[in-house]
């Protein structure tokens, strides 16, 4: 057989059929490139008994077997593919590999870009180690990388120029509401600096993911991909962050040995530039991986859900049986919406990663119980501050707890008679991945009122 | 006729080893060669082909050497090696004892019933 290099039907109906082959991960260009060198064999020898070139590629494809076989027939002997796919991804996918690269070059310019940004306001003479603008550091954290890590996503889904602008609108009234408040010149950040600094990042967590979601952020799918991302990317950072901390500890160790203190090269340059940079590679890192290795959230959420549920049962037993009251004196509230947010991250996993049409099963029995469980601890607990809340005065933490136990304490409320509802067999699963995906805007409006209205509010306090 | 798959599968070893040991060859003419031994009883998907060759290659039996076809395309031709040679002649022994073992019984069975004794059942 003559190689013809000129577009006759069969060459592109080859070409077709390399493209989709080399989408599967498993399946390397080389070996794309062996089975491709069999096709064309097979498709001469059956010209050559006087088929068409049309029926001998169609007759030769069937011969060559469903690609799904094949792939996972490689998958089998090549299991070490899977895994290397997490460092060399884009070459094996069947992205064109210019575009993979260019995606790896955007991520680490990116993550230089974090990098040096926190470093940019030392050139104005602000500087971290110094206690006064410490608080400038605290309050702006979110903007050295939140920024770019929606550019990211804008640039990767290829968004609108509209969505595109309303992003950097919503980025632009950040800075503002987070620096044009009156601030007392201190090293000490306010109640209500504090309450900014931790809320920011929550509200625009928001703009992130509907870039990340791309033109999907309507859908219940794509909300439930960003919340998939969201705890992939918190896993990766954890991972990346121990790795750091080894770093960090040999860097420290070993110019100590030598009598050199490297302790500000890692408080002023390691620590900082690495946690920024480390949100962009996390990122790319968990998009690169997607599909290839089962997501750990899941996993980590199986595991953890019923020792949970077992650990507050007890509590709740503990608490009927010896008559104490729950100590207010110490700041339970915030014990106790952390609980709750851990509660429904465990719920959001299980739904993220439950199949929708499955019956119900053991593990959501636990499930239910374990919700059922937090909220009743949770009201016991909200009964015993009600009772004292006047005591205590309402000052701007204690509001913004109560008010995030509040929304946490609805959405689980909710959840809880979905799930039971489920359980009963009268409504569908898909009903409570609907109401989870509908209330993750509610906690980032409630981020930006606490942001935007307490400190006028509480008096700049 | 169709072969059982288990057959297929266990007969590929040897089968494979046994053509790239007659020469140097590929993929597409060790199927061709196959089909021309079992008279094309003996059909594989063609994909399959290529995962159990690599699994040979890995395992020391074969090697792959990337050549040129005579249209000039890019073609990978297998070699067996010496180690592919030992394994072809263990699996051969081991074949042929099952293969005796079958012409003895498929003889056993077309002779006329009582001709021979069979071994005595215990209690």
């Amino acid at each position: 057989m003559t190689v013809t290099e000129s577009r006759d039907p069969l060459e592109a109906q080859i070409e077709q059929w390399r493209a989709y082959l080399r989408r599967r991960q498993a399946v390397h260009p080389v070996d794309v490139e062996e089975l491709e060198d069999h096709l064309r064999g097979q498709v001469a020898a059956l010209v050559a008994a006087g088929l068409s070139p049309d029926e001998a590629f169609l007759i030769a494809v069937k011969r060559m077997g469903a690609l799904d076989a094949i792939s996972n027939e490689f998958a089998r002997e090549h299991s070490e593919r899977l895994w290397k796919q997490l460092v060399v991804a884009p070459d094996i996918s069947g992205e064109p590999s210019s575009k993979a690269r260019s995606e790896m070059l955007v991520v680490f310019t990116l993550a230089l870009i974090a990098a040096v940004a926190v470093k940019l306001p030392t050139l104005f003479g602000l500087d971290f180690s110094e206690g006064e603008d410490l608080p400038f550091y605290i309050r702006n954290f979110s903007f050295f990388v939140l920024p770019l890590l929606t550019g990211y996503f804008v640039w990767k889904r290829g968004l609108s120029r509209r969505t595109w602008g309303w992003l950097a609108l919503a980025f632009a009234a950040a800075v503002l509401f987070a620096n044009v408040y009156p601030s007392e010149e201190s090293s000490t950040l306010s109640d209500t600096e504090a309450l900014t600094a931790l809320h920011l990042p929550i509200a625009l967590w928001l703009a992130v993911g509907i870039a990340y979601a791309g033109g999907r952020w309507g859908q219940t799918a794509g909300r439930m991909d960003f919340v998939r991302f969201s705890g992939e990317l918190f896993i990766y950072y954890v991972l990346i962050g121990l790795g750091g901390g080894v770093l960090i500890a040999f860097t420290i160790g070993m110019f100590a040995a030598i009598g050199v203190d490297a302790e500000w090269v890692v408080q002023d340059w390691l620590l900082p530039c690495g946690m920024l940079g480390a949100v962009m590679v996390g990122s790319w890192l968990v998009e690169a991986k997607q599909g290839v290795i089962e997501n750990m959230a899941p996993v980590l959420t199986r595991l953890f859900t019923a020792p949970f549920a077992v650990t507050i049962l007890v509590f709740l037993a503990t608490l009927v049986w010896t008559g104490r009251a729950i100590d207010i004196e110490r700041d339970v509230l915030i014990a106790f919406d952390l609980l709750l947010l851990l509660v429904l991250g465990l719920l959001l996993y299980s739904i993220s990663a439950r199949d929708p049409e499955a019956p119900p099963g053991a593990f959501d029995l636990v499930l239910v119980l374990l919700l059922i469980s937090a909220l009743i601890a949770d009201m016991v607990a909200l009964a015993n501050i009600a009772a004292r809340i006047s005591e205590f005065g309402f000052t701007p933490n204690r509001v913004a707890a109560l008010g995030e136990n509040v929304i946490l304490l609805v959405n689980l409320g909710w959840s809880a008679a979905l799930y039971l509802r489920f359980l009963r067999g009268t409504n569908s699963f898909s009903r409570i991945e609907r109401w989870q995906t509908g209330y993750l805007p509610v906690y980032s409006i409630w981020a930006a009122i606490v942001v935007i209205a307490f400190p006028p509010l509480f008096g700049y306090g | 006729m169709d072969i059982n798959k288990d057959l297929v599968a266990a007969s590929a070893t040897p089968l494979i080893l046994a053509i790239i040991a007659e020469g140097d060859t590929y993929g597409y003419a060790i199927l061709k060669r196959v089909s021309e031994l079992s008279g094309g009883e003996l059909q594989w998907t063609d994909g399959m082909l290529y995962p159990v060759l690599h699994r040979l290659e890995r395992q020391g039996y074969i090697e792959g050497n990337w050549g040129s076809s005579e249209s000039g395309r890019r073609r990978k031709y297998y070699r067996i090696t010496k180690q592919g040679q030992a394994q072809l002649t263990e699996q051969r022994e081991q074949w042929q004892m099952v293969d005796t073992a079958l012409r003895n019984i498929w003889l056993a069975m077309s002779l006329p019933a009582g001709s021979i004794t069979p071994i005595p059942q215990k209690d």
